[in-house]
């Protein structure tokens, strides 16, 4: 029996354990029901901390680019995990990624360089994550979009159910809040439930649809998740992705988030967002960065390995709320500024090219004097992926999704 | 229909608990109104004065690794080390105001009291975005709000914009009149934050009427109102922008230097506006009865609001006084403090004991499950507060987390589990359904039959 057929067959025993109709229950309709309306998938992960673009996706080419940056390039030559890695001649992939080089040489990885979205000047994690969440432009002011330009998406789309799209992870995820309808789930989740015990809550919950509807899905991705004919179907993918994450470090183990999202992808879910910590390198860059760069590498591949052949069907895209300062700080770290890198990966994805206008390094050419002027805005690129996955509508995209954003030229991002 | 007390009880309190007497009606839920406010007394919380030092200590050990960073071109330990130290005597800081709050839920003799405080709070949303801000959060309720609980809504609408903690927030210390001599000398301008939010959150409402042109002459007139740790509040007409502000109609200051009376008389009128009185009304019935609220009920409390001229008791005795209040009961869901906070009271847990947890026992106990409920105590994700509507608490993740703990937490907390054949009519009285009363009887064990009722629809609704 195949990891789908389980599952839903789990969804069906949950609900005729208490007889409730199978129509009043969301992830039935699902599952009886047209699947999602869509077999596009796109995974969104929120880079939290302001992730140093200038150190991901170093511009060796730039003649100005060595001389913002003496002790971490220092540090780095120091280091035994050995240089950057060329990419094309001028942009050069920090070394803690090297194990995505095959997905760049297949055309799996993209990135875009000095993108930002159109937060300015103030440079707070917590205004700029708003801002970079809720899609909205600079002029709306913080706080006048309360909801996130995922579920914006969703509201537009036909189709959607409470399965079609996963918040997954414990951080709160405003990309995807709002009033479409979307399962939040952490796979660091425990419940643990005798028997007896779960045969009398769902009892109590029988007759009271909001806990009923809720419980359900609850208790079979609980269950789910500790199954051992699923752990069975699960086993194939999980070793394939711990294979591939110990290609280049053989204490890695697979990413749990990315392991959830990707089987959840697998089934009806179209739509998957969640968040990885660690990008704010005030201190010794060299060394946090490249953990939490090992940390999104395990991710991306732990993705791909879970996919199987619906990586082909997948758009990863990994944003963060602005880029660090051109200069290095005085702590062998870099602190908040403005232009950044926006990453794309999956089989979807046109990658193996670094996209985006690039605005040189000079004192004049940076902004405020200080940061990576940005040339694009990420919102854009995600319009486009969205525009080019799930055929939306350019002047929808523009107006509900990213109420007024201009996409400008298609960059061309899928295939 | 459930009985009055259960209904006063659960709904308007933090519900029942086996050594406290539910309130018998409405009256007695006024009546804990009155008086010293049992809660701040029995349980205090840091003020921003007690707080400051720590919070000095922390801005000045960073800065100093900063400088020592620079010209050492490393780490200094020593200094290393002291911010570890800082950041700890903050984490505990933390700790014991998510403790305390609790403990004044749980333990509440004036529970409607102890609720209306944090419906204020979160109407009043602040969050601190620095460690360095997080004591004058903690502060900010029982100074700017509980003393106004029971008084007239213009009272507390001052007290909470010219609090430190908003003005952090919500970035008044950083907004300048465009012409005042400092902005003009240092190419600061205004940030319409704070007044963007205090109409559209705080008083009128986002369906209020007011323009674009209102945020911008209020957002000028808030111009003065300052902050810093070292020298507190401050009023600094050389920051505010000179001359009068036309805001809804009205023209205030313009006469001299600008004053912090001005900002005063606007933020009394704008209490009083008739949006402000339907605004708040509908938002109390919404917290307290319903997700959408009858409109007799809404249009009752909006006419006490109004012709009191704010008065807040006014407006909550005619919510009590009205049958709806009392009608469709459980039509809410807890929020997982107060479901936490109604469990421990259910569960008759000692605040004592509870304020003597370590952080890492907090955090097993009561505030990682919090979070995993959806609710990460004092991390509101933006000034709105947290949603009102039952879907947004009871879904898959938060349910779970509920369950979870129902199961396994109470044993940690009480020293001796009570029978649930006799829990449920303790926690719901005659609000538990016969189903449950069976379902409790039949767990398999005592833990279990506790977390049955913890669990089940009937504890998590009001």
């Amino acid at each position: 029996m195949d990891h789908k057929l389980v599952s839903r067959r789990f969804f069906l025993k949950s609900a005729a354990l208490i007889g409730c109709s199978a129509a009043a229950h969301p992830f039935l309709s699902s599952v009886t029901l047209a699947a999602a309306p869509w077999e596009e998938r796109l995974v969104v992960i929120i880079l939290r901390g302001a992730m140093d673009g200038l150190d991901v996706l170093q511009p060796v080419g730039d003649p100005d680019y060595a001389a913002l940056r003496p002790g971490m390039a220092a540090a780095l030559a120091a280091g035994s995990a050995g240089g950057a890695i060329n990419l094309d001649g001028f942009y050069a992939l920090h070394p803690a990624l090297a194990g995505l080089m095959p997905l760049w040489q297949a055309g799996e990885l993209g990135f875009v360089h000095a993108v930002s979205t159109p937060y300015r000047d103030k440079r707070s994690h917590f205004d700029g994550q708003d801002l970079l969440e809720a899609g909205t432009g600079f002029d709306l002011g913080p706080g006048s979009v309360r909801d996130g330009w995922l579920n914006r998406m969703l509201q537009v789309v036909p189709g959607v159910e409470g399965e079609t799209a996963f918040a997954i992870g414990r951080d709160e995820m405003k990309v995807l809040q709002g009033d479409a309808r979307f399962t939040a789930w952490s796979p660091s989740t425990r419940l643990t439930l005798s028997p007896q015990s779960r045969l009398l809550l769902e009892a109590v919950y029988h007759d009271d649809p909001l806990f009923r509807d809720a419980a359900l899905p609850a208790m079979a991705l609980a269950e789910e998740l500790a199954m051992p004919e699923d752990k069975a179907a699960m086993a194939n993918s999980q070793a394939e992705a711990m294979a591939a994450v110990q290609l280049t470090d053989p204490k890695a183990k697979p990413d749990p988030l990315a392991a959830f999202a990707a089987a959840r992808l697998s089934q009806d879910t179209r739509i998957a967002a969640f968040s990885l910590s660690g990008w704010d390198t005030h201190r010794d860059q060299a060394g946090v960065l490249g953990k939490s760069l090992s940390g999104l590498q395990n991710t991306l591949l732990t993705l791909k390995a879970g996919l199987g052949a619906d990586w082909a069907k997948t758009t990863v895209l990994a944003m963060t709320e602005f880029g660090r300062t051109a200069r290095e700080n005085g702590s062998k770290g870099t602190d908040h500024g403005t232009g950044g890198a926006m990453l794309l990966a999956g089989g979807a994805v046109r990658g193996g090219r670094v996209l985006g206008h690039w605005p040189g390094l000079s004192e004049a050419a940076l902004y405020d004097r200080r940061d990576l002027m940005p040339t694009s805005d990420v919102r854009a690129h995600a319009a486009w992926v969205m525009h080019g996955l799930f055929g939306l509508d350019r002047a929808l995209l523009e107006r509900s999704v990213f109420p007024g954003l201009d996409m400008g030229d298609d960059p061309g991002l899928l295939l | 229909m459930t009985a009055i007390p259960t209904v006063a009880a659960i709904r308007f309190g933090y519900g029942l608990s086996p050594s406290r007497p539910a309130p018998a009606d409405a009256a007695a839920l006024l009546a804990g109104l009155t008086g010293p406010d049992q809660g701040v007394a029995a349980y205090p919380q840091e003020t921003l004065e007690q707080s400051a030092p720590l919070a000095q200590e922390y801005i000045t050990v960073r800065a100093a690794r900063r400088a020592a960073d620079k010209t050492l071109g490393g780490t200094d330990p020593v200094l290393a080390k002291a911010v570890t130290e800082v950041r700890r005597k903050l984490d505990r800081q933390m700790v014991k105001a998510a403790l305390t709050a609790l403990a004044r839920a749980a333990g509440s003799a004036q529970p409607f009291r102890e609720r209306l405080a944090r419906f204020w709070g979160d109407h009043f949303t602040v969050r601190a975005k620095n460690l360095s801000e997080q004591g004058a959060v903690n502060a900010f309720a029982d100074a700017a709000l509980r003393p106004h609980l029971a008084g007239r809504f213009g009272d507390m609408l001052v007290a909470s914009t010219t609090h430190p903690a908003m003005l952090i927030y919500l970035d008044q210390t950083t907004s300048f009149g465009p012409n005042s001599p400092f902005a003009l000398r240092h190419k600061r301008g205004l940030n319409e934050n704070l007044a963007r939010e205090v109409l559209e959150l705080h008083s009128l409402g986002v369906q209020g009427g007011y323009s674009q042109a209102d945020v911008t002459a209020f957002a000028n007139l808030l111009t003065g109102l300052s902050y810093t740790l070292e020298n507190g509040f401050q009023f600094r007409p050389a920051v505010a922008e000179p001359g009068a502000e036309v805001v809804l109609g009205k023209s205030y200051g313009g006469t001299g230097p600008a004053r912090l009376e001005d900002i005063q008389a606007a933020l009394h009128d704008i209490a009083i506006h008739p949006d402000t009185a339907r605004h708040l009304a509908r938002k109390l019935a919404v917290h307290f009865i319903a997700d959408t609220p009858d409109d007799a009920l809404v249009a009752h409390m909006t006419a006490a609001y109004a012709g009191s001229g704010g008065d807040l008791t006014a407006t909550y005795t005619a919510m009590l006084e009205h049958p709806a209040a009392w009608a469709d009961f459980g039509a809410k869901a807890k929020q997982p403090f107060d479901f936490l906070a109604s469990a421990l009271r259910a569960l008759d847990v000692d605040p004592a004991t509870m304020l003597g947890f370590t952080p890492k026992e907090a955090r097993q106990r009561l505030l990682e499950p919090m979070r995993q409920m959806g609710q990460p105590f004092a991390e509101p994700s933006g000034p709105n507060g947290w949603p009102e509507e039952a879907v947004a608490w009871i879904n898959p993740q938060g349910l779970a987390g509920r369950i979870q703990w129902a199961m396994q937490m109470p044993e940690t907390l009480a020293p001796v589990l009570p029978d649930p054949r006799g829990f449920v009519t303790v926690a719901l009285a005659d609000a538990a359904g016969a189903l449950l009363v069976r379902a409790a009887a039949g767990a398999e064990a005592v833990a279990q039959g506790v977390g049955l009722v913890l669990a089940s629809p009937e504890f998590n609704r009001r």
